[in-house]
């Protein structure tokens, strides 16, 4: 079975049960993205990917990484209201992120195309930059495809943190896997393999995250 | 020993007719409210014990007995005793008042007038429940039977006709019917947003799949609010009867109640009458040998105000961690274990025995056009008569405020009344004859929530509630998703600033850009929401904001950094009370000799301001303006002291 | 580091621990959140071998135990005094100024909220609504309501508690 929508104003076809993001990816119609990976389950978190969509008249916000097509749906990947979202998203993020004061990666090129001022909440954020956006894609990965359930989530709120647990952390000297997922470079520069030093669960309890 | 299953419904009028016929009329009964924290913390267990002992000495076994009850409601004026059958109210009882009440009203039916409750405004003494203005107002459907039942003994709630509504849609309707009548009823939801009950049980119905869960929210997180906890520790039956209606009408067979943790009492009474419930045959296969069969599990929460979310609380029911998780599929649909699953608050289940012993077109007669039937509201904060409340939808917060409240403590000014908790807002002043329902207090950019209701005064800082909010939702999101972590965080950092008078131009704008993309793009209600405080005293009170941001001057003299405190020379007698009281010894001076406050030491709480006596008034907040000098060393008091 | 130590002298204790509770919900891994309520309540605090150990019966991962453990408030992953002080910071509580109270108890016991004592006597706490509002400021010491109460009662109650 197959849906007909319209995204940015293109008529696109798309296989019933679909995200909106893969109907647009299969479209060549590009939506950011900082915690969708097509292996894992979508988590739906950074929020990049939102989307306007218009179904039977209503408007409203969706995250594209979610959100399934349907039939007749009118769907917008860029307006004034999603491009706001975007920068103001990056700006928030970017102080947690940045490294001597300049972004990297994904992020850097998304500050770009949505002219966010990465320093602008730069002089209030007090907290310790952990340089870590909590996307999950190394949480999901370990989990859902590795199956090694070596990092995790801790915490809540604005406490909240991904570690590793060194214990069960045996076989990341050649998985590596989640190196190359992490969008702000993070694990690759940081990690030491052993005891994760500055990132463990050791680490967390000692009140030093 | 004899089972105590009862079988049919013939049966179970029986037994509440034997109950009803073994209740002698001429005993008194003397109902307290012990089975509430409320009651508990100002000792009224120890009340309860000494009347049982009382009346024990006083040989009055047979002419009265004690009530444990659960929450009355007037928790201000706790503990109270009510005397049945004439309703005589007394307030602030002390266990030593107990052997005068028996003498007196036990015996002979005389009443301690010292007790009464006495008017504040005209010094009327009330003797009933009825006189008092706090209660004259209410309309007590959902919440009045608590006076009357001791939450522990099914018996007490089969004896009122309880578990009745359960038999009459067993036996005389269909769950179509059942539906249909929940749904003319008009009934929205009780836990905050007002989604219409009857579509909520109809989509679960409707949709696809074996198994359906019918659940129990009483994770009841609303800083302010306590309604529900009230409920569940005071008339537990009221929801388990309300919830088997629901599960029959929606075809569900399993039901799960979710307890917040910090609520330990009302788990204690949820688990024994489910246990007790299960007994009679009122839960279990075969319910009153209807073929209805229901069975239900009782969950403890661990602590997380964002558990409260459907989609979270579903999460936390299956051992995982209390996240919300993407719902554009609804859970009604799909929800707990991915079944269909119809969530529903403990008030609105409790309205729901009511409405079919009575009828949704009774129901319809209470309310407003757009939200029937009755609310609970949690009456608290800087309003004199603080307590539960349950009135008609539609009441104005004025009346609410004044003809119940009995208006602001001290003569203040009230400045506005916060809503809706976290996710909600103040409504200033002007707005005080706003009929109360749903759809009014949103349109004030406030909402119902689950019913608490915060009285703030002219000493209550609006930037400083905004900031409260907000630290509090940086503890309780989840954290997930980044517009609502890294927007609470900006947001708490931003009005921590302001609040200490390091604000700054441009500011306020940025607290209404986070605020925009927060409501835009977050995961759940709870970030959706979440800015809502600020943008509601952003919009009503900019001027504070401004000056904190522009003077430095907190208006409501409260924000700590931005206040000071300044014993006046002039006013001073040097009574020692506040050096006394001071935690920190900041204080100084002796008999004869003006008092005055180290700055340095000085922790800035409160204690000497509240506890100088107002006659003298010689302790003043002060915010904005230069701290006058203290008073040179041995100042010799000037103003005499008149009794 | 911690699981040596734990290794080293809790284990055995917190094996039978953990086995009562764990099956007392028959293992059932939906019982998570309820199996480590029970352990707080005997322990005090859930120490890292417990949680190992409730990873290992339950079979859940240690990641997920973990992730439960720390995000609840009723759990703790640190050592809490013989006496916990919750003050009420609910917004009833709040605008009857128990952030003023909360400064009055940390000056008289000399520790900040979050801390506890170097005696391991007390642990003084924040919780956002104990659902008492009416009765604001609150403070619950040991589960027992105090309403407003005095620089003078609270010394009065803090002198008693060994």
């Amino acid at each position: 079975m197959t849906v007909e929508l319209q995204i940015d104003g293109k008529e696109v076809r798309a296989e019933e049960g679909i995200t909106i993001l893969e109907a647009a990816r299969e479209a060549g119609i590009a939506i950011p993205t900082l915690c969708y990976h097509t292996e894992l389950m979508p988590h739906g978190t950074c929020r990049i990917c939102s989307v306007e969509v218009e179904t039977r008249g209503r408007m409203r916000t969706v995250v594209s990484c979610g959100c399934s097509v349907e039939q007749g749906m009118v769907v917008k990947t860029r307006s004034p209201r999603i491009d706001r979202i975007r920068k103001t998203l990056i700006e928030l993020l970017a102080p947690t992120t940045a490294v001597d004061g300049e972004l990297g990666g994904q992020m850097k090129k998304l500050a770009r195309e949505y002219g966010a001022d990465t320093h602008r909440f730069e002089s209030r954020f007090r907290d310790r930059p952990t340089r870590c956006i909590l996307c999950g894609q190394c949480v999901r990965y370990c989990d859902e495809v590795v199956g090694e359930h070596a990092i995790g989530f801790m915490g809540r709120g604005v406490d909240r943190r991904a570690v590793f647990f060194p214990e069960k952390a045996k076989a990341c000297v050649t998985c590596q896997a989640c190196f190359n997922l992490c969008p702000t470079g993070k694990i690759p520069s940081e990690t030491d393999f052993v005891v994760f030093d500055g990132f463990s669960v050791d680490d967390y309890l000692a009140g030093e995250l | 020993m004899a089972s105590k299953r009862i079988s049919s419904a013939k049966e179970l009028e029986q037994l509440g007719r034997d109950i009803a016929s073994k209740a002698d009329p001429d005993k008194r009964i003397v109902s307290i409210c012990t089975m509430s924290v409320c009651g508990q913390s100002r000792g009224s267990g120890a009340i309860a014990e000494r009347f049982a002992e009382e009346i024990r000495r006083a040989g009055l076994e047979e002419k009265a007995e004690v009530r444990q009850t659960g929450c009355q409601g007037f928790c201000e004026r706790e503990p109270v005793v009510i005397i049945f059958p004439e309703g005589f109210y007394y307030v602030n009882v002390e266990p030593d008042d107990v052997p005068e009440i028996v003498s007196a009203t036990l015996s002979k039916g005389e009443l301690v007038e010292r007790l009464l409750y006495t008017d504040p405004t005209t010094g009327e003494r009330a003797a009933k429940e009825s006189d008092i203005p706090f209660y004259s107002h209410q309309m007590p459907i959902v919440f009045g039977d608590n006076r009357r039942i001791n939450p522990r003994e099914i018996d007490d709630y089969i004896g009122l006709g309880g578990y009745g509504a359960l038999s009459k849609a067993l036996f005389q309707m269909s769950p179509e019917q059942v539906l249909d009548e929940v749904k003319k009823s008009n009934l929205r939801g009780r836990g905050g947003g007002g989604f219409p009950t009857g579509r909520k049980w109809e989509t679960t119905r409707n949709a696809s799949g074996e198994t359906k869960y019918v659940l129990v929210n009483c994770d009841e997180g609303d800083p302010g609010a306590y309604m529900d906890r009230s409920i569940m520790e005071g008339n537990p039956h009221s929801v388990l009867e309300g919830l088997l209606i629901g599960a029959y009408a929606i075809g569900s067979h399993e039901g799960f109640i979710y307890v917040r943790d910090e609520y330990p009492l009302a788990y204690d009474n949820t688990i024994q009458a489910v246990k007790q419930a299960e007994e009679y045959g009122l839960i279990g296969e075969n319910i009153l040998g209807s073929g209805f069969d229901f069975r239900v599990s009782v969950h403890r929460g661990a602590g997380a105000f964002v558990s409260g979310e459907s989609t979270a609380l579903m999460n936390a029911i299956e051992g995982r961690v209390g996240e919300p998780r993407m719902k554009y599929i609804r859970t009604a649909v799909s929800g707990l274990k991915g079944m269909p699953t119809c969530l529903n608050n403990v008030e609105t289940w409790a309205n729901v025995p009511l409405i079919i012993n009575r009828g949704s077109e009774w129901f319809n007669s209470i309310g407003t056009e757009g939200s029937k039937g009755t609310k609970i509201f949690s009456l608290v904060g800087k309003v004199n008569n603080t307590g539960l409340v349950e009135v008609p939808m539609g009441m104005t917060l004025r009346q609410l405020v004044y003809d119940i409240g009995g208006g602001i403590p001290q003569g203040n000014k009230l400045k506005a009344v916060q809503t809706g908790g976290p996710s909600g807002g103040v409504i200033p002043e002007q707005y005080l004859d706003t009929p109360i329902d749903f759809d009014e207090l949103t349109k004030l950019g406030s909402m119902m929530g689950s019913g608490g209701m915060v009285v703030m005064d002219e000493d209550t800082c609006m930037v400083d509630t905004a900031r409260y909010f907000i630290s509090f939702c940086c503890e309780e999101s989840c954290g997930q998703c980044s517009p609502c972590r890294e927007g609470l965080r900006m947001l708490r950092e931003i009005l921590n600033d302001i609040c200490e008078g390091k604000g700054q131009e441009g500011d306020i704008e940025a607290i209404e850009d986070i605020a925009e993309v927060m409501q835009d793009a977050s995961l759940c209600a709870l970030g959706g929401t979440a800015a809502n405080p600020a943008l509601t005293t952003l919009k009503y009170f900019r001027d504070e904001y401004e000056a904190h941001i522009r003077e430095q001057r907190c208006p409501a003299q409260a924000c700590q950094a931005l206040t000071c405190y300044y014993i006046d020379p002039a006013l001073c007698t040097a009574c020692l009370i506040c050096r006394r009281n001071c935690p920190t010894e900041a204080i100084y001076g002796e008999k004869g000799i003006v008092h005055w406050i180290d700055q340095e030491k000085c922790i800035k709480c409160d204690t000497c301001f509240q506890v100088c006596p107002p006659r003298f008034s010689a302790v003043r907040r002060i915010s904005g303006e230069p701290l006058p000098e203290p008073p040179a060393p041995g100042t010799r008091v000037t103003r005499e002291e008149k009794g | 580091m911690m699981v040596s130590t734990t290794k080293s002298k809790g284990l055995p204790k917190a094996s039978g621990a953990v086995k009562k509770a764990v099956g007392s919900y028959g293992k059932d891994k939906e019982a998570l959140i309820q199996v480590l309520l029970d352990l707080q309540a005997v322990f005090g605090w859930l120490p890292p071998g417990v949680l190992r150990e409730v990873s290992e019966q339950l079979d859940v991962p240690v990641v997920q135990v973990y992730r439960i453990a720390s995000y609840y408030k009723a759990f703790s992953l640190q050592p809490r005094g013989r006496h916990i002080i919750k003050v009420c910071m609910g917004t009833a509580c709040q605008v009857r100024r128990s952030p003023q109270l909360l400064n009055t108890i940390s000056a008289v016991l000399k520790m900040k909220p979050c801390e506890t004592s170097t005696d391991g006597r007390f642990t003084l706490e924040t919780v956002n609504c104990l659902g008492c509002c009416a009765m604001g400021p609150v403070v619950a010491i040991d589960d027992v309501y105090h309403s407003n109460p005095s620089t003078a009662d609270l010394q009065k109650v803090f002198e008693s508690a060994e």
